[in-house]
C-alpha cells in the first residue's frame, strides 16, 4: 500500500517543508532562514504579521552574511540617503518583494525591530519604503542588514546613487486643473441668468455684478492655468516652428480679450465660461499625457542591474569600494550569487558563472585561473579573486549598451499634428479675415464679432485631446494586463510593424524551467530518494531542477559528498557509490551520447542506471501565437545564443516559416536586425537578457519579456510578463485601432468646427451657443475616444 | 431681488474655502499614494493594545 505523506507547510512563506527538523512553537519551517524571521517577530511581539494573511512570507534560502559591509562607507552612504539634518537621517528604499498587507504592517511598524527608526512609511504601488532614522542610534548597514533578514531586502544597484530629482511638474499641474474646474464651474452657473433671458437681465446692477464676478473668476484661469500654452507658443514661434500650441494660445488669447472688452464696456456678456472650459479640458488632455507609468523605468541600462559595491584587496587589507571607482589591476572578491561588475581576469578559486542574462547560455560556463571572466555574468560556487582588466564603463558589456544607436525619429503622429497645427491656424486666420472683410462694410461691430468668433469657436480640440485620451486609455488598459508600453509614439510604431523577431531561451522558452524526463531503466522510488539525496547538496542549476523534479519529502544522510563545479557530485548513499554528472564525470557509459541535449547521468554503485534529459520547455500558448502571426502574414525569426540542438522543435513550433539562426552573439543579433530594416522591414524584437540589448534599441520596437516585472530587464520601449506573450497578436490588432479611432475622432473635430464657424462667419455667436458646442465637442470627443478604445480592448479580451 | 447679491457672495467663499483645501491637499503630497492609505486604515492601534492587556 503506498504510504500518504503529509504535507508539511512551512508556517512563514507556505512552501513543503522536506522534513521536520525546524520546529518552533509547534510551527514548522521550510529553512532557516524562515525561522529566523518569525524568532524576530516573535522576539518583537510582531506575529499579528500573520494575522493578516496565512503565509504571508517569502522563502529566505539566502542568509545575509557580509553582503552589506559596503554600506558602512561614508561616500556610498552620502549617495543613498535622500538628506540627513543634525541626526536625522531620510533614506528612500525600493523594496520589490513587498506583496501583501502584512508587508505593508510590517514595515510600518519596523521601529519595534530596530529602535534606532523614527518612522517608516511604504508606498505600495510604487514598492518604495521611506526611513526616517537616527544616526547616533542605529546605521544604514543595520537598517538594510534587517530589511533583508526579514525578508525585505532592498534593491541595492548602481542607478540608486546620483538619483535624478523627479519633476514635481504633475503636481503642479493638478492644482492648475483644480483652479481652472473651480473658475469653470462657477463662471458657468453665473452665466446660467444671462442664457435664459437672451442677455435682457433686467436689473442692470444684478447683471453688472454677474458680469464683473465673471471676469474676477476667469482672471486666474487665463493669467496662471493657461500660461503653459502661451509659454510653449511664443517659444515655438521663436524659432519659427509649428505647434500645436499656438493655435489654441490663440483662441484663448482672443476670448480673453473680446470679453474683457464686452464686459467692461458693458456690451455684451463674453465668452469666459467657454473660455474657461475650454482651458480646464485642455489641461485635462495634458494631465493625462503626461500620466505614464511611474512604477516602471524603461531608461534602464547596466545601473540597474549592477551591485553599488565591489569588496577589493589592497596590500591585503579588504575594502569596499563603489564599482565606478575601480581602476585597471585592481584585485576584487566575488562570493557566491554575487554579479561581476567588471571584466576581470581569474586569478584565484573555481568560477562557475551564469552568463544566461549576457549570452543567452542557460548552462554556467566554467573558468580556471588564468582565464577571463566577462562582466555581467553570476558567479555561482565558492568565492573568487579576479584582477579587473576593464574598468566598468569600457567592458564589452556597457560597450554593446551605450552605443550611440539613434531611436528618436518622430513619430507620424507628431508630424501629422505639426503639420495639420499650420494649416489649421493658416485656414482660421484666413476665414476670420474673410468674415471680417465681409461684414466690415455693412456693420463693422458685426465684422469685429464674426472675427473674433471664428478665432474662439475654431478650436483643434482632437488635435490636442484625441491622442492623449486615446493612446493614454490603451497603455492604461494593457497595463492592468501586464503588457507596458514606454509612450504613444510605441503604440503608433506598433501598427506599421512587419516582422518579428524572437529571443530563444527566456523568451520562448521558460526560464528555469526545463523539462526533464529520465532515459533509461524506471527508476524505483527508492532510488529516486536516493538521486534527490545526492542533488539536493549541490547549488549547480541543474542540480536544483533536478530537486523540484524528484521532490522526495524524506532523505537520506549522506557521507563523503564531493563535486566538480560544472561536471558532477558524488557520495556514498547507503553504503552505496552515487554518482551525478557529465558523461566522463560517472564513466563514459553511454558512448552514443550527443550533445544536443543537455544530460545529466547517473550511476548507483558503479551500475549505469541512465540519464535526465533537460528538454526546452516552450512557454503555453506559443503554438497558438505563431499560427495567428502566420495567418496575418508578419515575417518572423528566431535568434539565439544556443546552438542548433533545437533546430528540429523550432522549425515544428513556426511551421518552417521562420528563419532561424543559432549561436548569435550579441552583435549577430544587432547585424541581422540592421540588416532586415535595409531591406525596409519594420522589426519587432522580443528578448530578455542583456545580450538581447542592443537588438532591443536598434529595432522598430523592442520588447523585453519579463518573468517578474519587478527585477531587471534591459532598456526597451516596452516590457510584457511572460504568461501575456501569446497576447502579442492580439497587441499589434489593438494598435492598429488605435489609429482608426483616432481618425474618427479628426472627423467628429471637423464636424463641430464647421458647424461653430458656420455660427461665427454670420455674426449670430451668442455665448449660449459657444458654450453649448464648446463642452459637447470636447466631452463627445473624449468620450468617443475612451469608450471606442476600451470596447475594442475587451473585443480583443484585455 | 437683491438679497441674491448676498448668497452668491456667500456660496462662493465657501466654495473657496474648498478650493484652498483641495491645494492644499494636493501640495502636501496626499495624492502621490492612493492605494496604502487604504491599507493603513485596517491595521489595529498596537498601543491600545499594549495599555490593555491587564484589562484583557
Amino acid at each position: 500500500m503506498p504510504e500518504v505523506k503529509q504535507q508539511l507547510l512551512c508556517y512563514h512563506c507556505g512552501e513543503l517543508c522536506t522534513d521536520e527538523s525546524i520546529i518552533v512553537d509547534e510551527k514548522y519551517f521550510c529553512c532557516l532562514g524562515c525561522k529566523l524571521v518569525y524568532e524576530i517577530l516573535e522576539e518583537n511581539n510582531l506575529c499579528t504579521y500573520y494575522d493578516f494573511n496565512k503565509t504571508p512570507g517569502v522563502q529566505q534560502r539566502n542568509l545575509t552574511g557580509n553582503r552589506f559591509s559596503f554600506l558602512d562607507e561614508i561616500p556610498i552612504k552620502q549617495q543613498l540617503i535622500n538628506f540627513q539634518s543634525k541626526n536625522e537621517v531620510q533614506v528612500l528604499f525600493k523594496i520589490p518583494s513587498m506583496h501583501c498587507s502584512s508587508c505593508i504592517w510590517l514595515l510600518e511598524n519596523f521601529k519595534r525591530i530596530d529602535s534606532g527608526i523614527i518612522s517608516s512609511q511604504v508606498n505600495f504601488l510604487k514598492k518604495e519604503l521611506l526611513i526616517v532614522f537616527d544616526e547616533s542610534k542605529t546605521s544604514l548597514r543595520k537598517i538594510v542588514e534587517q530589511l533583508a533578514q526579514t525578508g525585505y531586502e532592498p534593491s541595492l544597484y548602481l542607478d540608486s546613487i546620483n538619483k535624478t530629482e523627479k519633476k514635481k511638474v504633475s503636481r503642479d499641474r493638478v492644482i492648475r486643473i483644480g483652479i481652472a474646474g473651480f473658475s469653470f464651474g462657477n463662471i458657468m452657473l453665473l452665466s446660467f441668468p444671462e442664457y435664459f433671458s437672451s442677455g435682457r437681465i433686467a436689473d442692470p446692477g444684478l447683471k453688472q455684478f454677474f458680469s464683473y464676478l465673471i471676469l474676477l473668476l476667469s482672471l486666474p484661469v487665463f493669467l496662471y492655468c493657461a500660461s503653459e500654452f502661451f509659454i510653449k507658443s511664443f517659444q515655438a514661434l521663436k524659432h519659427k516652428a509649428s505647434s500645436i500650441d499656438i493655435p489654441i494660445a490663440l483662441g484663448i488669447a482672443a476670448i480673453f480679450i473680446r470679453s474683457s472688452y464686452e464686459i467692461i464696456s458693458q456690451t455684451g456678456a463674453g465668452y469666459f465660461d467657454s473660455g474657461s472650459g475650454l482651458v480646464f479640458f485642455m489641461l485635462i488632455g495634458r494631465w493625462f499625457q503626461d500620466f505614464t507609468f511611474e512604477s516602471l523605468a524603461f531608461d534602464r541600462d547596466y545601473k540597474s542591474y549592477f551591485p553599488i559595491a565591489v569588496t577589493t584587496i589592497k596590500n591585503g587589507l579588504e575594502k569596499e569600494v563603489i564599482v565606478n571607482d575601480l581602476k585597471t589591476n585592481d584585485r576584487i572578491l566575488i562570493r557566491n550569487n554575487e554579479i561581476i561588475p567588471v571584466d576581470g581576469l581569474l586569478l584565484k578559486g573555481t568560477a562557475n558563472i551564469d552568463y544566461h542574462f549576457v549570452t543567452g547560455e542557460s548552462v554556467p560556463v566554467n573558468h580556471q585561473p588564468g582565464e577571463t571572466v566577462f562582466a555581467g555574468g553570476r558567479q555561482t560556487g565558492s568565492m573568487i579573486e579576479l584582477q579587473v582588466i576593464k574598468e566598468i564603463s569600457q567592458s564589452y558589456l556597457t560597450q554593446l549598451w551605450s552605443r550611440n544607436i539613434l531611436k528618436k525619429t518622430e513619430s507620424n503622429f507628431d508630424k501629422i499634428v505639426k503639420a495639420i497645427s499650420k494649416w489649421f491656424i493658416a485656414i482660421v486666420l484666413f476665414i476670420a479675415y474673410v468674415a471680417g472683410a465681409y461684414w466690415w462694410n455693412t456693420d463693422i461691430h458685426k465684422a469685429i464679432n464674426a472675427l473674433t468668433a471664428v478665432l474662439i469657436i475654431a478650436c483643434p480640440c482632437a488635435l490636442a485631446l484625441s491622442a492623449p485620451f486615446t493612446y493614454g486609455n490603451i497603455l492604461r488598459i494593457l497595463g492592468k494586463n501586464k503588457i507596458f508600453l514606454r509612450d504613444y509614439h510605441t503604440i503608433e510604431k506598433l501598427a506599421d510593424i512587419n516582422m518579428i523577431v524572437f529571443d530563444k531561451t527566456g523568451t520562448l522558452t521558460e526560464n528555469n524551467s526545463s523539462h526533464i524526463n529520465f532515459v533509461g531503466e524506471t527508476l524505483t522510488s527508492d532510488e529516486e530518494k536516493i538521486i534527490f539525496s545526492l542533488v539536493r547538496q549541490s547549488s549547480h542549476p541543474l542540480s536544483k531542477l533536478l530537486c523540484k523534479k524528484i521532490f522526495s519529502g524524506s532523505y537520506y544522510p549522506v557521507k563523503e559528498y564531493k563535486e566538480e563545479a560544472g561536471i558532477g557530485v558524488s557520495a556514498v548513499i547507503n553504503s552505496m557509490i552515487v554518482k551525478a554528472g557529465s558523461n566522463s564525470f560517472v564513466g563514459n557509459f553511454n558512448e552514443s551520447a550527443n550533445n544536443k541535449t543537455t544530460k545529466v547521468f547517473i550511476t548507483i554503485n558503479n551500475y549505469y542506471r541512465g540519464f535526465y534529459e533537460f528538454n526546452n520547455h516552450y512557454r503555453p500558448g506559443i503554438k497558438d501565437l505563431v499560427s495567428k502571426l502566420i495567418n496575418k502574414k508578419y515575417k518572423l525569426a528566431v535568434l539565439t545564443g544556443d546552438t542548433e540542438n533545437e533546430k528540429n522543435n523550432l522549425n515544428k513550433l513556426f511551421s518552417g516559416k521562420a528563419t532561424l539562426c543559432f549561436s548569435q552573439s550579441p552583435q549577430n543579433k544587432l547585424d541581422f536586425i540592421n540588416a532586415m530594416q535595409q531591406n525596409k522591414s519594420k522589426v519587432l524584437m522580443m528578448g530578455d537578457g542583456l545580450n538581447d540589448a542592443g537588438a532591443l534599441l536598434k529595432s522598430d520596437v523592442g520588447i523585453s519579456v519579463a518573468e517578474n516585472t519587478n527585477s531587471f530587464t534591459p532598456a526597451s520601449d516596452g516590457i510584457i510578463d511572460a504568461t501575456q506573450l501569446p497576447c502579442l497578436s492580439n497587441l499589434l490588432l489593438y494598435s492598429k485601432s488605435a489609429v482608426r479611432i483616432i481618425v474618427i475622432s479628426f472627423i467628429i473635430s471637423i464636424v463641430y468646427n464647421i458647424v461653430g464657424i458656420s455660427y461665427a462667419v454670420t455674426g449670430t455667436l451668442s455665448p449660449l451657443i459657444a458654450a453649448i458646442l464648446m463642452p459637447i465637442s470636447t466631452i463627445s470627443l473624449v468620450l468617443f475616444t475612451v469608450i471606442a478604445s476600451t470596447i475594442k480592448g475587451r473585443m480583443l479580451k484585455f | 431681488m437683491s438679497v441674491i447679491i448676498v448668497l452668491i457672495t456667500v456660496s462662493l467663499v465657501v466654495a473657496a474655502g474648498f478650493l484652498i483645501s483641495f491645494l492644499w491637499a494636493v501640495k502636501s503630497g496626499q495624492y502621490e499614494d492612493d492605494y496604502t492609505p487604504s491599507v493603513r486604515i485596517l491595521f489595529d492601534n498596537d498601543i491600545l493594545e499594549n495599555k490593555d492587556p491587564e484589562k484583557k
